[in-house]
């Protein structure tokens, strides 16, 4: 069996074991944090903690925190949670923004893989009702950095709101509430060394926001059930390593960087999307022309190293990504375009066992073609 | 100074014993075990299935959903995971009414002691246009079935009752009220977050078609639930929230693999060790409630004595409020009631379903008692219990934990 090299952070992240053991412990321990008992005040103050945690990585006051149970419900809270605005949503965003609302106007995206501002702005100009903008922070296919801050300039002019999706951004890059100017914004535990099934969305002082979910009034009202405890303590620690080791992505990027070299080398028609923009450290989205990309990730299964074929939420299903269909990326280049993202413990001999097994299948492929 | 003063003051920084397993369970360390390592160097992202990480997760997600069809009678694949109970509850009752309301059928029936999040629930869609009929209880606690059975109409979607009542611990007759909705055509949902686990409930023999699982009320994790959804007869329903189409586009959002294994951990154990358990704390709640009866004759049981939950018992101290008894008793973890209405510290509506006056609702505690509840920790709990309520009764006040050292 080759080493396993697993590239495919986007998807999702290991746990930090510091997380786990902090995990482990909560787990250990009993109480729901609506109980007034000891066990349920030790519960509360775990939970208040973790909240100050989280509402630190993004420069938020911890009473704007709502915990949810992941980057999607809180996508969904944002989207459904206000009523009556119009929705303008970027055509780049995650499925779970996407299918928020059936009724959503796209926002172009250029073909640099950034959001269309000028775009945008006319259609903002153009609305009458009071509008609602969703704008991702970093694409999870391709890494590109959007335009956020200008996009809620924009859209603050027109007497409209901002929600960004800083699900795969937040521990990769600085991401601050404050200097990007959002009035909503969703994060998820498991995309930055935290567990899965816990997320939150910060919702900034006065934005009226109704819950999807209701019951017993916890999260003052915006998201009833009992709170996931130890997920949400790991979420907290989650966020705090990830404040102190942003840093770390210098050496992530560079191993990215030498990753595209290589492919670059070895063959420079292969297509590396958003690579004229500002990406995320991590993330690299390449094709390698006339290979399904479905082929390609099991080859490289194979050979032990783990990437996917675009977003990992479609339950295994293998498709044109829609976020290259919004950059213009023509149908049959789009098929062929796998998402390569890398972690803080990724190595350098990782990157050499992608590097020789993409090049070998694109030896074999010209072979076949030739 | 009493005896019970006395081994207070001896343990004065020993955690309290948990008498509210109602509220939460600790995760079983069993369940903790098989979590963990799905935490760290299982980390697999369940439907990234291209790859191994991800197609191993994607396995051990599968074995806890049949884990958890297994507890209840049902396939695999009727099981959706969800966030927990109260998204379970919400999926159910908002799902089926938006749904059906299409079909012309947009009426709900409920139960006035059911937990918060399906009362809310169902506000929620009557606030969207729905009838909602909401029908009383006995003083006992049981849905009367020709009450049921008169307010089904033929614009009725769907009946909610819940299986085991989270204040007093009451069993609702479920194969009846399952044979009644299957006769009418309309659906009957069941929140068994408190009686999954705890006493049988199976899918088949009661006919339900939609039931909610809570993992942290099952000694396994917060954070994780599920919701039963019958294929045959297809029970419809529309999605809370959508994204990624996990979970048979009924539940998007990327499937916590630790949760999902620990609450199959949890349905495993539970399906395994249920019968005896059962037995063990029905005799435990014998000796709670006999031991303090014994003590104090005014002593009331609220709701049904014998078709509750083995570890459930609602009392009344005639004459005590509740909020003073708790203080006096620093040693035991206790409540009034549900927990997520624990900080407002008002009658518990469940209570005044039954005709409780306000002044005995006022003087309730619930005790819980579950998996690690032990024959000393509830001769404890009698006696802590049995000299606080007669010392607050005789209207002294001054309660263990103030009272100056002698």
């Amino acid at each position: 069996m080759p080493h396993a090299a697993y590239l495919d952070w986007n998807a999702t992240a290991p746990v930090r074991p510091e997380v786990a053991a902090a995990m482990a412990e909560a787990l250990a321990r009993c109480g729901n944090p609506s109980s007034v008992h000891r066990f349920g005040r030790a519960a509360r103050h775990a939970l208040e903690a973790a909240r100050a945690q989280v509402a630190t990585l993004i420069g938020a006051a911890p009473a704007e925190i709502v915990f949810t149970s992941g980057g999607t419900e809180a996508n969904q809270l944002a989207l459904r949670g206000l009523k009556g605005r119009r929705l303008l949503v970027s055509a780049l965003e995650h499925d779970s923004v996407r299918q928020a609302a059936t009724d959503a106007t796209f926002i172009p995206a250029t073909e640099a893989g950034i959001v269309d501002l000028a775009a945008l702005e006319r259609m903002l100009a153009a609305e009458r009702r009071p509008a609602l903008v969703s704008l991702m922070l970093a694409n999870n296919e391709t890494g590109a950095l959007q335009p956020v801050a200008e996009a809620a300039k924009l859209a603050h002019t027109h007497g409209a709101l901002l929600h960004c999706d800083a699900v795969q951004a937040a521990g990769k890059v600085a991401v601050d509430m404050q200097v990007l100017g959002a009035d909503l914004l969703s994060l998820s535990a498991h995309k930055l060394g935290g567990p899965q099934g816990v997320g939150a969305l910060a919702i900034a002082d006065g934005v009226p926001l109704a819950a999807l979910q209701t019951g017993g009034g916890q999260e003052r009202g915006r998201r009833a059930g009992t709170e996931n405890l130890p997920g949400i303590v790991g979420f907290g620690l989650a966020c705090r390593i990830a404040a102190e080791r942003l840093g770390d992505y210098a050496g992530v990027a560079r191993l990215r960087d030498r990753a595209e070299r290589r492919f670059a080398e070895i063959a420079p028609e292969a297509p590396i999307y958003a690579r004229h923009v500002a990406r995320l450290p991590n993330t690299l989205a390449i094709g390698m022309p006339g290979v399904p990309a479905a082929t390609q990730v099991m080859a490289l299964d194979l050979a032990g190293v783990m990437v996917s074929a675009g977003a990992a939420c479609s339950s295994g299903k293998v498709r044109r990504s829609v976020v290259l269909d919004a950059m213009g990326v023509s149908a049959e280049a789009a098929e062929s375009a796998i998402r390569i993202s890398l972690g803080w413990s990724t190595t350098e001999a990782e990157i050499d066992q992608l590097v020789e097994a993409w090049g070998a299948l694109y030896a074999r492929s010209r072979a076949n073609a030739a | 100074m009493t005896a019970s003063f006395a081994r207070q003051q001896r343990r004065p920084n020993a955690a309290p014993i948990y008498l509210d397993y109602q509220s939460t369970t600790p995760v079983d360390t069993r369940v903790l075990d098989e979590m963990l390592p799905w935490f760290t160097e299982k980390f697999g992202n369940p439907h990234a299935v291209t790859h191994a990480y991800g197609r191993e997760a994607e396995a051990a997600v599968e074995a806890a959903r049949a884990e958890v069809a297994a507890l209840i009678g049902a396939e695999p694949r009727e099981i959706v995971f969800t966030s927990g109970a109260t998204e379970s509850n919400n999926l159910a009752i908002k799902g089926a009414a938006r749904f059906h309301r299409a079909q012309g059928r947009d009426h709900i029936v409920t139960v006035a002691t059911e937990h918060k999040c399906v009362l809310e629930s169902a506000r929620a869609m009557a606030r969207e246009g729905c009838k909602v009929t909401v029908l009383p209880v006995n003083a006992k606690g049981f849905v009367d079935l020709a009450d049921l059975a008169a307010a089904i109409d033929e614009r009725t979607a769907i009946v909610s009752v819940m299986a085991a009542n989270n204040e007093i611990g009451v069993l609702q007759p479920l194969t009846e009220i399952g044979a009644l909705c299957r006769s009418r055509g309309v659906l009957f949902h069941s929140d068994a977050a408190q009686a999954v686990g705890k006493v049988p409930v199976d899918v088949e023999a009661m006919q339900i078609d939609l039931l909610s699982i809570s993992g942290h009320k099952i000694y396994g994790p917060k954070g994780v639930g599920a919701l039963y959804v019958r294929r045959r007869p297809r029970a419809r329903l529309e999605p809370l929230f959508d994204g990624g189409g996990q979970e048979r586009t009924l539940r998007s959002g990327t499937l916590p693999t630790p949760l999902c294994v620990g609450l199959g951990a949890a349905a495993r154990l539970a399906r395994k060790e249920m019968a005896e358990e059962a037995a063990r704390l029905l005799a435990l709640r014998w000796r709670f409630l006999s031991g303090l009866k014994a003590r104090l004759p005014e002593l009331q049981l609220n709701g049904d004595a014998e078709r509750r939950l083995p570890g459930n018992l609602n009392l009344s101290f005639p004459g005590v409020p509740a909020l003073a008894l708790m203080e006096a008793c620093p040693s035991l973890a206790l409540s009034t009631g549900s927990a997520c209405t624990a900080t407002e510290i008002e009658p518990s509506y469940v209570l005044r379903a039954l005709g409780l006056p306000e002044a005995l609702a006022g003087a309730t505690l619930r005790l819980g008692l579950g998996r690690y509840t032990t024959d000393k920790e509830v001769d404890f709990a009698i006696d802590t219990l049995a000299s606080a309520a007669r010392r607050l009764a005789r209207g002294d006040r001054m309660t263990a934990a103030s009272a100056p050292p002698t």
